[in-house]
């Protein structure tokens, strides 16, 4: 086989684990989706508030600083301790607990049985809210988020794979961080699969997805089940904001994710967690393959964001409800 | 009612007359936003070179300044109404801080006869002065930027580049297409070999750029890269080994924020500069004495040295002294927006005054004319040194090949006056 | 008191099927239009023309555009900022191609153009429905923006991809270009934006708005009673798309003058302009005006407000201004579910009954 054949599998390969990272983004947003048919414009600015809120805490910053100096005319900025990782991530996770109780306290609870147009819209605002508030807490600079997690290019894979193409292959190049992202997707998946199917919480989940009416009139308290899908899915956003954020550093553009997962939700179905994760993968395989063998050479390059909603589209025109999606029955 | 209630309290505000016997510089910054890791430093040096005049010597001529701020974010509509929100009020020169902005201020800037200085952005063109009269780029533009990052692989080549392979990873916009014109030009002089790899906004997904240029193997990488593309190129850079020192960004890819997040790995990357770095001047000294000490930082105050923060300070001081310069030919301490244009014209900047401003070596000296707006386009090479957590330059402010930029310069500018009916100035 | 029906009587089918039925809301229309007509242009500046009235108008018939698609025929529509592009850049090729043809002509010409466009991106619509369109609109935003930045003919091979407007005139008076008076700015988008919303409140009451509500509504069912759902949702499609590109060559030829396609066009722009339709209120011609208005005016008066009136650090009063907006739209949501032309419309119930409530 040629390098250039091997090439193309590297790129395939990488597709796989840049969908991987993309099915995370998803994941929140089909979580929420399900139990609540809210389309959650807001998953990409909690991704940005968990992976803030965790640098924050890791390295002992005050939070408000820039808003407590500038009226009180003092210069804080550290508290001065630094708190290991697994605390500050079991820290952050409490805080957006916090923060799906007080979304339902505040928003969902006033917003019962409205059209999902008008609760896209309330997460419209909540995205809004979440932006400034997250940006006045822990100031708008880039910071370094650093949980351990190592990356770059996997050596072992890259020396046990070389000898495939001769002298022009330099083996699969494969990063650490998609390695372990694929994992911890992996695990998030089969831990949210067993919880929804093997607990009593996960069984009202699907009660309550399936039909909010006859969920309540079994007992279900909708308002209990929204809390814990919000926690769910604001831990998702955290695990989310760290994959990404370990690349790029936690800034304002870590929200901007929320695109790239959208195709993947359209083509995966809104309501399917496989969906999301088969989605991912798909999106991700095509945009990379594409952009290879025809993006780059023909096309000037760039072509990943448009080629990934074509993909979309075509798998749509055949599959109105998206691959994984409920069949939609259409009466009169 | 809402619109009515808005109505009211605008006008209210717009009835607030503008302070007299100020020099007024306002600054479109972006504190929020997709790039505000970029704006707050460069706002801040903005700002405390100004606040640094006024507590040390009393303002500019006698005159206190004032730096109206106004937030962008990056906008171009906010960019309008910041501009439109300023103007009456006095404004001596605009430093828009955004190609986009810049492009629609240029002819707005020319109607109104205020002055606007895009320091290493905006429009490459505008460095003629006979076709843009109220825009200057001095002291470098991007077309000088590409020939500095090539003249320093000449150096290190020891002169020769033929059949190198020079990759160019860029931002799929205005900013990020500026270089490739003068690239190719000077490939073709020079006989290295260019590809261009895309990346489109924002750009937290370069994987299929990097795996290219593992594939093509390139010998040098440059970069035209803002906001986050910037950080996640240089991870991917450390992802796929490429040697750090034959990575080589633009003045906008080359600041603390973009090398940080990658850690030690980034050790060695190099980016193109027209000012040096570091704060190891004695301007900084007056900076600690009057602005930090009194409290009178702008923003949060933990800026000051890095790169953008110098870039500010620069800009302001570029200003200042452009400022005095009108002072002296108008006769006036209170300048208005013509003679500050008029100054900007005859600006000259020396080694000498340097120094006695505090910022030896800071920058390159050079001296604007009517027809040249765009300075002596010379730069430096900056590298990182990730163990001590700084910027050194690793080499003098050298010239860039004129004679490869010159005639694109004189092109574009020409097709604008066409496009526009502009004739352009007589400058003798 | 004053607003009521009683004595106001109609006499024949025209008079009761007026858009304002009731003769307060008449004359207060006329007063709107006589004050925006004859009163506004005589006291607008720079700063009015350019940070609030004209960005308002220009959103004003982007907001109609995409409340037809959404509102008035239930075709969720994230392209917007695509469409607008469409109209942008052909408003400049026109301009540059044929100088001596009116710059209105050509803002037409540039509305019809992304009509077409529109109706091609709209095809998918007969497939896939609900948020799953959204994909078809989004692929047509992405794919765009990557056109007009990719294909150098779009913006006359200039070096930087950004297109200029050049300086064009409407009867001797500029409208475009840098010497361009504020209350010529702002004329052009008042007569632009006074076509489009008669235009739209009266197709949407003829016969191919309750074809498009038909279909809104229940599309199997409207099938059924014979409505065409090819050419409902693909009118919808032009005529949305129609006014959104006209809003589009306004932006750029009469607001910006310049722009870069990835900034002024991007997916925030298809955001921005879906916000306003539904904080407005779907299906409602006065919501698009209400949505547009809040989202371009709150900002400006925000920033006035904070920073020139309390001295707040930009930062600061900045990052308040979107907790402010965000508070705001929640805060909206509970009172009133159905965005702003609803709170009017219930204002109006309560106001024609004030003050004797039974």
């Amino acid at each position: 086989m040629s390098a250039e054949f091997y090439y193309g599998v590297e790129v395939f390969l990488n597709g796989l684990m840049a969908g991987v990272m993309y099915s995370l983004v998803a994941l929140g947003f089909v979580l929420i989706f399900k139990a609540s048919g809210i389309f959650n414009y807001a998953q990409g600015v909690m991704a940005l508030f968990a992976a803030m809120t965790l640098v924050g805490l890791q390295t002992g910053q005050v939070p408000f600083s820039h808003l407590i100096n500038a009226t009180f005319g003092v210069h804080i900025t550290h508290f001065g301790w630094e708190l290991p990782a697994l605390v500050a991530i079991f820290l952050t996770v409490l805080v957006m607990i916090l923060f799906a109780f007080l979304v339902e306290r505040l928003v969902l609870k006033h917003l019962v049985n409205q059209e999902p147009i008008i609760l896209f819209m309330a997460t419209i605002g909540l995205a809004y809210f979440m932006e400034g508030f997250g940006d006045l807490m822990w100031g708008s600079d880039i910071k370094k988020l650093d949980v351990g997690i190592p990356q770059g290019g996997n050596v072992w894979v890259e020396n046990h794979t070389a000898f495939l193409g001769g002298d022009d292959f330099y083996g699969f190049y494969l990063d650490t961080l998609d390695i372990i992202a694929a994992l911890v997707a992996i695990v998030l998946v089969t831990v949210l699969v067993l919880f929804s199917q093997y607990t009593k919480t996960g069984r009202a989940l699907r009660a309550v997805a399936d039909d909010h009416q006859a969920a309540l009139s079994v007992g279900i308290s909708l308002r209990t089940i929204w809390v814990i899908v919000w926690s769910i899915a604001g831990f998702v956003a955290l695990v989310a904001g760290i994959m990404w954020g370990s690349k790029s550093g936690v800034q304002f553009s870590l929200s901007l994710i929320a695109l790239k997962a959208l195709p993947v939700l359209m083509l995966g179905g809104f309501t399917s967690i496989p969906g999301a994760i088969v989605g991912g993968l798909i999106i991700g395989v095509g945009e990379k393959m594409f952009d290879f063998l025809i993006g780059s050479p023909y096309l000037g390059g760039a072509t990943e964001n448009w080629f990934a909603y074509v993909l979309a589209l075509l798998f749509l025109v055949f599959r109105p409800q998206g691959l994984f999606g409920e069949k939609i029955i259409e009466r009169v | 009612m809402k619109l009515k209630l808005a109505t009211l309290a605008l006008s209210a505000l717009m009835a607030a007359a503008p302070a007299m016997a100020e020099l007024v510089y306002p600054s479109l910054s972006y504190r929020t936003g997709p790039y505000a890791a970029g704006g707050i430093p460069f706002a801040d040096g903005y700002a405390d070179y100004f606040t640094l005049l006024n507590e040390r010597d009393g303002g500019i001529g006698g005159v206190k300044a004032k730096v109206l701020e106004c937030e962008t974010g990056y906008s171009t509509e906010k960019g309008v109404e910041c501009y439109e929100s300023t103007k009456g009020e006095g404004a001596l020169v605009y430093q828009p801080l955004s190609t986009g902005i810049t492009y629609q201020l240029i002819p707005k800037v020319t109607a109104d006869g205020i002055p606007m200085h895009t320091m290493g952005y905006g429009r490459t063109s505008a460095a003629n002065g006979k076709v843009f009269s109220n825009v200057f780029n001095y002291p470098a533009n991007y077309w000088n930027g590409a020939s500095l990052a090539i003249n320093h692989l000449l150096d290190i080549n020891g002169g020769d580049i033929k059949g190198k392979k020079v990759a160019l990873v860029y931002h799929n916009s205005a900013y990020g297409k500026e270089p490739i014109r003068t690239l190719e030009e000077l490939a073709k002089k020079h006989g290295f070999e260019l590809s261009l790899l895309a990346v489109d906004h924002p750009g937290q997904e370069q994987k299929s750029q990097w795996l290219q240029i593992r594939r093509e193997k390139p010998d040098y990488v440059l970069m035209w890269g803002w906001g986050v593309m910037n950080q996640v190129a240089i991870q991917e850079a450390v992802n796929i080994r490429f040697p750090m020192e034959n990575f080589i960004g633009i003045w906008w890819s080359g600041s603390e924020n973009d090398v940080l997040p990658a850690g030690d790995a980034a050790n060695g990357y190099k980016a193109v500069t027209f000012h040096n770095v570091g704060n190891d001047f004695p301007v900084f000294d007056d900076i600690q004495k009057y602005v930090v000490d009194t409290g009178k930082a702008a923003g949060a105050g933990d800026q000051i040295g890095t790169v953008l923060y110098n870039r500010g300070l620069y800009a302001a001081m570029l200003a200042a002294e452009a400022t005095r310069k009108a002072q002296e030919l108008s006769g006036n301490a209170q300048i208005t927006a013509a003679d500050m244009r008029n100054g900007m014209e005859a600006l000259e900047i020396t080694e000498e005054r340097m120094t006695e401003l505090g910022m030896p070596g800071f920058g390159p000296s050079f001296k604007v004319s009517c027809a040249n707006h765009g300075g002596p386009g010379t730069g430096a090479i900056q590298q990182w040194d990730a163990a001590a957590k700084e910027w050194k330059l690793i080499s003098d402010f050298g010239p860039s090949d004129m004679e490869v930029i010159q005639p694109l310069i004189d092109e574009d500018s020409m097709a604008y006056a066409k496009e526009n009916n502009i004739t352009p100035r007589d400058c003798n | 008191m004053l607003y009521r029906e009683a004595g106001d009587f109609k006499t024949s089918y025209a008079e009761d099927n007026q858009t304002f039925p009731i003769k307060f809301d008449r004359y207060a229309y006329y007063l709107l239009l006589v004050a925006a007509f004859g009163v506004v242009p005589f006291f607008i500046n720079d700063y009015w023309a350019n940070a609030v009235l004209v960005p308002f108008l220009i959103y004003a018939i982007a907001t109609i555009g995409l409340n037809i698609l959404i509102g008035y025929c239930g075709q969720l529509s994230l392209g917007t900022g695509g469409f607008m592009a469409v109209g942008a850049f052909a408003s400049y090729k026109l301009m540059t191609a044929f100088p001596e043809v009116s710059i209105i002509v050509h803002i037409l010409l540039a509305g019809g153009i992304t009509a077409l466009v529109g109706m091609a991106f709209g095809l998918p619509s007969l497939r896939i429905k609900g948020f799953y369109l959204a994909v078809a609109t989004l692929a047509a935003q992405f794919f765009l923006v990557w056109l007009f930045n990719r294909v150098p003919w779009f913006y006359n091979y200039s070096a930087s991809g950004q297109i200029s407007a050049p300086e064009r005139s409407v009867f001797g008076i500029n409208v475009t270009g840098p010497n361009v008076d504020a209350w010529a700015q702002y004329m052009v988008c008042l007569v632009f934006v006074f076509a489009s919303a008669w235009l739209a409140r009266n197709l949407t009451r003829g016969t191919m708005g309750r074809s498009w509500m038909a279909i809104r509504d229940m599309d199997i069912a409207a099938e059924i009673i014979g409505v065409n759902p090819l050419k409902a949702k693909l009118t919808a499609f032009a005529v949305s798309s129609f006014f959104i590109g006209i809003a589009g060559a306004l932006l750029f030829t009469v607001y910006l003058g310049a722009a870069e396609v990835g900034e002024a066009f991007g997916i925030q722009k298809s955001f921005l302009v879906l916000f306003m339709v539904i904080i407005g209120g779907l299906g409602s011609i006065f919501g698009s005006f209400a949505g547009a208005a809040f989202m371009v005016l709150l900002p400006v008066l925000l920033k006035n407000v904070l920073v020139g009136g309390m001295n707040w650090p930009t930062d600061v009063a900045a990052h308040f201004q979107f907790v402010i907006v965000g508070a705001l739209i929640i805060a909206f949501l509970i009172l009133e579910p159905h965005g702003l032309a609803q709170l009017w419309r219930v204002a109006k119930e309560k106001l024609r009954l004030w003050p004797f409530p039974h």
